[in-house]
């Protein structure tokens, strides 16, 4: 008897004695009852999410600098000026941009795919119950319970030439490279820096795939086993197949945080990063923060915007094949 | 087991010794460069410490405190995730079971929030908490506590409220339907019905949403103070303007971990709630 | 019943709330509100320090008995913020926006220009500089680091860049300390040893201060400047490029261990030089520190000027170094002006500045200080010899924080370029400050 069954059982023994409420004002309740559950969460988001980022987006359209910082809303109305020169190609400081834009692309795709395999690998190898499962499930979570600088900086560590643990070990002790490499300078930097992403956010999908996992039903396994399916095929059809929902939002929300990355290259590279790693998020950070030119900033996370709302654009119309409910 | 299939199970012991050695040696590194005075860690490197020494471990309390650290993070992360946890499965039960309108209007909005990046609404987010404050007459949430946890929450909230309607979609609505028939309220079903076979899904968010306002830097660093800094403000602070304590911030590290590592396997025993015949064997 | 039960989860929810307002503590600093400025006495001013000190701990060691000196005199309390490097910028314009900030604040001198033109930083009026002394009492280099006036902030410590160099070193190969920039490659050439991985210097190469300071020291070394009279940017000048080449070449000869352009601060190059790797670094003296932690006494380094090449080109400097150091402001806002003149007024003091060059290992900003700040006297001599004559201030009057950061990435590029063996011409170098120079803000 599954545990679905005996929920339901019990469910009808919830009722709590009392007459149901006359007609027209259960109607009305019902009515406002999603509103009202849904009311915090929105005025929350509104007050920290929405109205800032709306505000963030306007800004874009003001010349917003050091001079202005104290009465922002006297700043200089700019029109399209920060857009115009972020988009002009031609510039050292457009083309900059449009390559880093393929960079981040490119990086996030990396991270992304790398990082749901080994979760999900994870978690269909913890799937079974077996002796130390436990264990095993609390050691993959441990990149993800550190906080970020600690996590990142200790590959930094490790990534040294000189006297890092990763030259060490493929000079010294595998014998796989003649010379110490760079890992943090020049093309490599790339890999290295997509390493310490991946080993950051793999336990994530982790966590995610492996709580989804378990709301599927051992019957269904069964039944296919019964049907004559091995593992990787009941792997395939069930797992994936009725994990779809959950894996759609892991992977559309991992690609967008991964495109905003900061803190990674941050801690790794400072505001300086290998040409190689040149992500997007840096560049807004540097023009906001830096130069403290907040317009220029703005108009630079409006164009990043952009395109991660065609990306989710493109998502639902992936996912709204799959799910039982149109969004 | 069910089927069982050599190729498999050679994939899973390969994957899961790969996985074990890809996050472990960062771990082991840590480790072993704590026990390392400051000069040997600086040198080259070497699997065991050449000269054991636990003097990083007592430095790292007088070089920041630590322990205020610490309580500070305990504190902000547990009350933002505790407060998140209850806004999102409140909406996100909204949003699985009902139809109405300005539902996927907020759905979208709730993900186009997630594009942003952090940076771009730091500053108009002070401004509307130094505004709010002002209306109100007193410090609520600029420089406070309060307005640092409430910064957290709403960061954790939109993957919630995803994640929570997505895992509360894959639970069938007969089970509320037949609480419903015998007269069981909103609340009720919610609570006694759909929260306790959706609990390995809420526990997860509620663990992402820990580990996010954890390690959350940008905002914590200037929201806060001497006395109300977060760990990942003090971890940074074993960096000085010239130098980094490398065995002290590997050993405080590892103290910060201990307790959160004791966390998990307390949490763990939820998050496998299973199905009772289901899939422990 | 379903109203009620729903009420009920919100007045709990509310509840919850009210009790995290309550028992939260607040962390503000003073906020805009009506100060007397009468009675200063039983005044709380509000001060965010930078961390000067080995770390945010050693800074509160070291100001807590001052600041209660100040107290005693005075009857005004200050509540200490020790801010760390890398937060201090957001918190300053965090507070310049929103409008509540602390009383008085410190900031690094790169930044003086940046913070001042926000107009969030009093002006100092000459009757509010009488109050506290008067300019006339500092270094004239280091005052003009703060700014030809009106002045927003003034001058609190000071650090200069010296030529370190590693006497076992030194006299294992018998050399003396280079007085030329020529005598310092060949020095380097006769110390650097790859087998043995023993170089002649060691570098920050992936700092983007460290690369803007070199590219200035050196650039003006060579008859270059960053900026014309005008305030312009003038990056790409042939002096300029090749003054940027003399420090690139460091690295591109093999006299640099290549693995220094990985390094963003200075652990690594400290711990080459105290581990006998490294013969010379070129550091600011606040270095001492650093090197003490590692064990080295101040026996066992001497310090001399960054030397400069033999014979200067035309229009070329003997410049050793510029002013690096950390200027003190008060908010515009505050509500307790006279407690926080009073208050700059004491740190600045004659007395107050040497306590606390001593304890931090800083080089004074005022005139005629003792030599007593560094243990060891003739360091003491030596830098402050390099601050009164051979250093000059980063041009006032320009953005000096986007300065930094588009030629400091340059360079840090162009380094990491060099230790990975590319070639780098002179074109290949002003292509890399015309990627700087586009990337200025208008004024």
């Amino acid at each position: 008897m599954s545990r679905i069954d005996v929920l339901s059982r019990s469910a009808g023994k919830l009722t709590d004695g009392l007459p149901p409420l006359p007609r027209h004002r259960a109607a009305r309740l019902r009515r406002m009852t999603p509103y009202l559950l849904v009311l915090p969460a929105v005025l929350l988001e509104l007050l920290v999410h929405i109205l800032p980022s709306v505000a963030g987006v306007v800004t874009s359209l003001f010349t917003l600098n050091q001079y202005y910082l104290r009465e922002v809303f006297d700043a200089p109305f700019a029109g399209a000026k920060n857009y115009s020169i972020a988009l002009n190609f031609s510039s050292s400081a457009g083309s900059a941009l449009v390559h880093s834009f393929l960079v981040t692309i490119l990086y996030a795709v990396v991270v992304v795919a790398f990082s749901w395999f080994l979760g999900f690998s994870g978690a269909l190898i913890l799937q079974q119950a077996f002796r130390g499962r436990g264990v095993l499930r609390t050691i993959f979570l441990v990149p993800y319970a550190m906080p970020v600088y600690v996590g990142v900086i200790v590959w930094d560590f490790m990534l040294q030439r000189d006297n890092g643990l990763i030259n060490h070990v493929l000079v010294n002790d595998v014998h796989l490279l003649g010379k110490p490499a760079f890992w943090l300078l020049g093309n490599d930097a790339f890999i290295s820096t997509a390493i310490v992403a991946i080993w950051r956010m793999w336990p994530f999908a982790f966590l995610m795939t492996m709580a989804g996992m378990q709301s599927i039903p051992d019957e269904v396994y069964e039944a296919a086993a019964i049907d004559g399916a091995g593992p990787w095929r009941r792997t395939y059809y069930v797992t994936l197949g009725l994990l779809r929902p959950v894996t759609a939002v892991l992977l559309l929300m991992m690609f967008l945080w991964t495109f905003n990355d900061f803190n990674t290259p941050f801690v790794l590279f400072g505001t300086a990063p290998p040409p190689s790693v040149d992500l997007i998020s840096m560049h807004i950070y540097t023009n906001s923060f830096v130069n403290f030119n907040f317009g220029l900033g703005a108009a630079m996370s409006v164009l990043m915007l952009a395109f991660l709302m065609i990306v989710t654009g493109l998502w639902f119309l992936w996912d709204r094949r799959g799910q039982r409910h149109g969004w | 087991m069910v089927g069982k299939s050599r190729s498999f199970l050679a994939f899973q012991i390969v994957m899961g010794a790969f996985l074990c050695v890809f996050t472990l040696t960062p771990i082991y590194v840590m480790f072993s460069s704590s026990l390392k005075p400051l000069f040997d860690v600086q040198g080259a490197f070497t699997w065991w410490p050449q000269h054991l020494t636990f003097q990083a471990f007592s430095q790292i309390w007088q070089t920041v405190p630590l322990g205020l650290y610490f309580e500070n993070s305990l504190i902000d992360c547990a009350c933002s995730t505790a407060f998140a946890v209850l806004v999102a499965v409140l909406a996100a039960y909204g949003l699985s079971r009902y139809r109405f309108t300005g539902r996927s209007a907020f759905m979208r909005t709730v993900l186009a929030t997630q594009m942003f990046p952090g940076v771009l609404f730091l500053l108009p987010l002070f401004l509307i908490f130094v505004n709010i404050d002002n209306s109100l007459g007193f410090t609520l949430l600029y420089q406070t506590r309060f307005g640092l946890i409430v910064t957290f929450l709403t960061f954790n909230l939109p993957f919630a409220i995803w994640m929570l309607t997505r895992y509360f979609d894959a639970i069938p609505s007969e089970l509320d339907e037949s609480a419903r028939v015998d007269g069981a309220g909103t609340l009720s079903t919610l609570l006694r019905v759909v929260v306790p076979v959706a609990r390995p899904g809420i526990i997860a968010v509620a663990v992402y949403a820990f580990m996010s306002s954890w390690s959350e830097l940008l905002f914590a660093s200037v929201m806060t103070d001497s006395s109300t800094a977060t760990l990942s403000i003090g971890l940074q602070s074993y960096a000085s303007e010239v130098d980094v304590y490398w065995n002290q911030i590997m050993a405080a590290a590892l103290v910060v971990s201990v307790p959160i590592v004791v966390v998990f396997l307390l949490v763990q025993r939820h998050l496998i709630s299973g199905l009772t015949t289901g899939s422990i064997k | 019943m379903k109203l009620s039960k729903l009420a009920i989860a919100g007045a709990v929810a509310a509840l919850a709330g009210a009790s995290l307002i309550g028992c939260s503590t607040s962390s503000s600093g003073t906020g805009a509100g009506a100060g007397s400025a009468s009675s200063d006495a039983g005044v709380t001013l509000t001060y965010w320090a930078t961390n000067q000190g080995a770390s945010l701990q050693a800074d509160q060691t070291i100001l807590t008995p001052e600041l209660s000196k100040f107290t005693k005199e005075t009857g005004i309390k200050v509540n200490l913020q020790v801010i760390p490097w890398t937060t201090d910028s957001t918190k300053i314009l965090a507070a310049t926006v929103s409008g509540k900030g602390p009383d008085v604040l410190n900031f690094g001198n790169t930044n003086a220009w940046t913070f001042g033109k926000t107009g969030a930083l009093l002006q100092w009026s000459d009757a509010q500089l009488g109050e506290v002394g008067g300019t006339s009492r500092f270094i004239p280099t280091v005052l003009s680091a703060a700014g030809s006036g009106p002045y927003t902030s003034l001058p609190l410590y000071s650090q200069a860049y010296g030529l370190f160099y590693n006497k076992a070193m030194f006299s294992q190969a018998g050399l003396t300390p280079p007085t030329t920039w020529q005598e310092l490659v060949s020095d380097a050439k006769k110390l650097t040893n790859p087998a043995k991985q023993t170089y002649g210097l060691a570098l920050q190469g992936a700092s983007v201060s460290e690369g803007m300071h070199f590219e200035y020291i050196f650039a003006r070394q060579n008859g270059g400047s960053p900026f014309n009279a005008q305030n312009q940017p003038t990056f790409t000048t042939a002096a300029n490029v090749d003054g940027i080449k003399q420090y690139l070449d460091l690295m591109s000869s093999g006299l640099v261990n290549p693995s220094d352009a990985q390094q963003q601060n200075g652990t690594q190059q400290t711990s080459e030089f105290a581990h006998n790797k490294a013969g010379m670094i070129m550091v600011q003296n606040g270095t001492i520190n650093s090197l003490a932690a590692l064990g080295m006494t101040s026996s066992q380094y001497g310090v001399v000027p960054i030397p400069a090449p033999s014979p200067l080109a035309s229009g070329g400097k003997d410049l050793a170094s510029f002013v690096a150091g950390t200027n003190i402001a008060i908010f515009k806002n505050t509500p307790h002006l006279d407690a926080a003149i009073k208050f700059v007024k004491f740190m600045t003091s004659t007395q107050e500045q040497q306590i606390l060059d001593q304890k931090y290992q800083l080089l004074p900003v005022l005139s005629g200080a003792a030599l007593n700040f560094f243990s060891d006297q003739a360091m003491a001599k030596t830098f402050t010899d390099i601050l009164n004559s051979k250093a000059e201030a980063l041009p006032v009057g320009s953005n000096i924080t986007a300065y930094q950061q588009s030629v400091g990435a340059q360079m840090v590029t162009l380094m990491g370029k060099a230790a990975t063996g590319t070639k780098l011409s002179d074109s290949d170098i002003q292509a890399a400050l015309q990627a700087a120079q586009a990337q200025m803000p208008a004024q």
